[in-house]
């Protein structure tokens, strides 16, 4: 039993990464139409920042929040420079447009940090949390700071006027603009968000995987199949399909005989053609219905 | 006295198709203006020809000051509510939201509860329904919802693509007897673009008839009501 709650809770402490991603990944959906490969690129080239401003003898917490803010602007600036101009493009062309950000920042990422993995410190430590062995204290942290990220975000696109505006304009676009609202910015917006809630989850994870370029790889994917469960409509969904391919990866590799850590990542995968196949709109997301 | 909206040789082109060939009216403060034509005949191409939703040449101009060249979204901070064919509704969000997004390029944010409780009194639906997420609005509380939305920019010039399309026959009569008094009390000017002339030309107090991209008729709403001619051949009544 001791075993079960104890990989319930890692579950849940991977699966609060999950969610960041999954949620990254359900905000550029949302707002562009198209799922964004790099997305863990762009949050372990974030995560490096952070390292590397550690290295030069800043503080944790102020590294946390320039790499926040570092993020914010290369996402919007990444936005504008490579797929504002690809917005009527076809869906190849801003697939590729998505691999080639993934090589370049994979490859820069190499060339600057190189390929040998680091050690990233965690500010929480690694002690039993509460003196219990369920769990360590930067699992809990993980939890803790991903929870306070989705309530701010709650609030912010719940109550505030740039949250409601960011919401019209991924919903009805041309409504959008008729009631004044610069489309095309919020996306902008988007992207900024996205890319900083992603560089969290890669800053989180970063001291379980450790730090190199292809850290994110699998995080990623696991993010895929939790937007994917959740409905790639639905952020919500994107949040509550994190936390739960987090517990049932590790409930899998654990109980499943043969599954083991190798074989984890390939549930994540099944899990993906297991919803497309029975419930494509996932299970929060709206069904679309085109007029063509 | 210039007009407060003046179009003069309005081209539109979906593609290499050209839907408007060189229409020109002009529409004065404080009037309502109907546009009236058959299917086809460019009158949703109009509308959105002057907010810039389609590629157009010639020359729109809102109290002088060309429209031309902006973006749709800059083009509503004239104060120029569009309330487009099938509504613009945002299903997805609350009766109340999408009051709110009206107004989402003003400032004041005192006024726009107030506004927003303006419009509950002349909508009481509206208010029954404020938590209620937009999308599960009848046509005609959507058309309300639309209207309602659009005058809580405040407009001095308001845009209605058909609004009578869908809606049972009394709930049109309601929406254009509130379409007369927003325009009489809150002296906001009104271009509406209308299939059913009859009710058009009894709102309207200047029409213009559009076929194929041109304007082939115009006058006072009440002349080309009684003109049986104009009557039988444009409008089909």
């Amino acid at each position: 039993m001791e075993l079960f709650t104890n990989q319930v809770l890692a579950g849940i402490a991977t699966g609060a990464i999950y969610a960041c991603m999954a949620l990254a990944v359900v905000m550029i959906y949302q707002a562009i139409d198209h799922l964004n490969f790099a997305q863990g690129e762009m949050a372990m080239f974030s995560t490096f920042i952070s390292w590397q401003l550690m290295q030069w003898g800043v503080s944790y917490w102020a590294a946390f929040l320039i790499t926040l803010a570092f993020s914010f602007v290369a996402g919007i600036a990444i936005e504008r420079i490579l797929f504002k101009p690809l917005v009527k493009a076809p869906v190849l062309t801003n697939v590729a447009g998505f691999i080639a950000l993934f090589a370049i920042i994979n490859s820069s990422a190499g060339l600057i940090w190189d390929f040998t993995i680091k050690q990233y410190p965690t500010p929480f430590g690694s002690a039993p949390f509460l003196g219990s062995q369920l769990i360590s204290t930067h699992q809990a942290g993980m939890i803790g700071v991903t929870v306070a990220l989705l309530l701010a975000l709650y609030f912010f696109f719940q109550y505030t006027r740039i949250g409601l505006a960011m919401r019209a304009a991924a919903s009805v676009p041309e409504s959008a603009r008729l009631v004044g609202i610069n489309t095309s910015w919020m996306i902008a917006l988007g992207w900024g968000m996205a890319t900083a809630i992603g560089s969290i989850a890669g800053m989180l994870i970063a001291p379980v995987v450790f730090l190199e370029p292809n850290m994110m790889g699998g995080v990623l994917i696991y993010g895929f199949a939790a937007a994917v469960l959740g409905g790639l409509s639905s952020p919500f969904g994107a949040v509550v399909g994190g936390f739960l391919v987090g517990v049932f990866e590790n409930l899998a590799g654990t109980y499943i005989p043969g599954v083991g850590n190798e074989l984890k990542l390939p549930i994540a995968l099944a899990l993906i053609i297991s919803v497309l196949v029975v419930k494509p709109a996932g299970l929060f997301g709206r069904h679309i219905v085109k007029r063509v | 006295m210039t007009p407060l909206l003046n179009v003069k040789d309005l081209r539109a082109y979906y593609g290499q198709v050209q839907a408007l060939h060189g229409l020109s009216f002009s529409l004065n403060e404080g009037s309502l203006v109907t546009l009236l034509g058959a299917n086809g005949a460019g009158k949703t191409t109009t509308l959105r020809a002057i907010c810039n939703m389609v590629r157009s040449t010639g020359g729109v101009e809102f109290e002088g000051k060309p429209l031309n060249n902006r973006s749709t979204e800059s083009i509503v901070r004239f104060g120029i509510a569009h309330v487009p064919q099938g509504r613009g509704t945002f299903t997805n969000m609350t009766v109340e939201e999408n009051l709110q997004l009206g107004a989402i390029t003003r400032k004041d944010r005192a006024g726009i509860v107030s506004d927003i409780e303006r419009m509950y009194a002349h909508f009481p639906v509206l208010k029954q329904r404020h938590t209620q997420q937009a999308g599960t609005l009848s046509g005609g509380e959507q058309q309300m919802l639309a209207v309602a939305r659009a005058l809580m920019l405040r407009p001095r010039l308001m845009l209605l693509d058909e609004p009578s399309f869908g809606l049972a026959p009394l709930v049109v009569r309601d929406l254009f007897g509130i379409l007369g008094k927003i325009n009489r009390e809150d002296k906001v000017s009104i271009l509406v673009v209308e299939q059913n002339a009859q009710l058009a030309l009894e709102l309207a107090d200047q029409a213009y008839v559009i076929e194929t991209g041109r304007i082939v008729m115009s006058g006072k709403a009440k002349d080309i009501a009684n003109n049986e001619e104009i009557r039988k051949s444009y409008l089909g009544y």
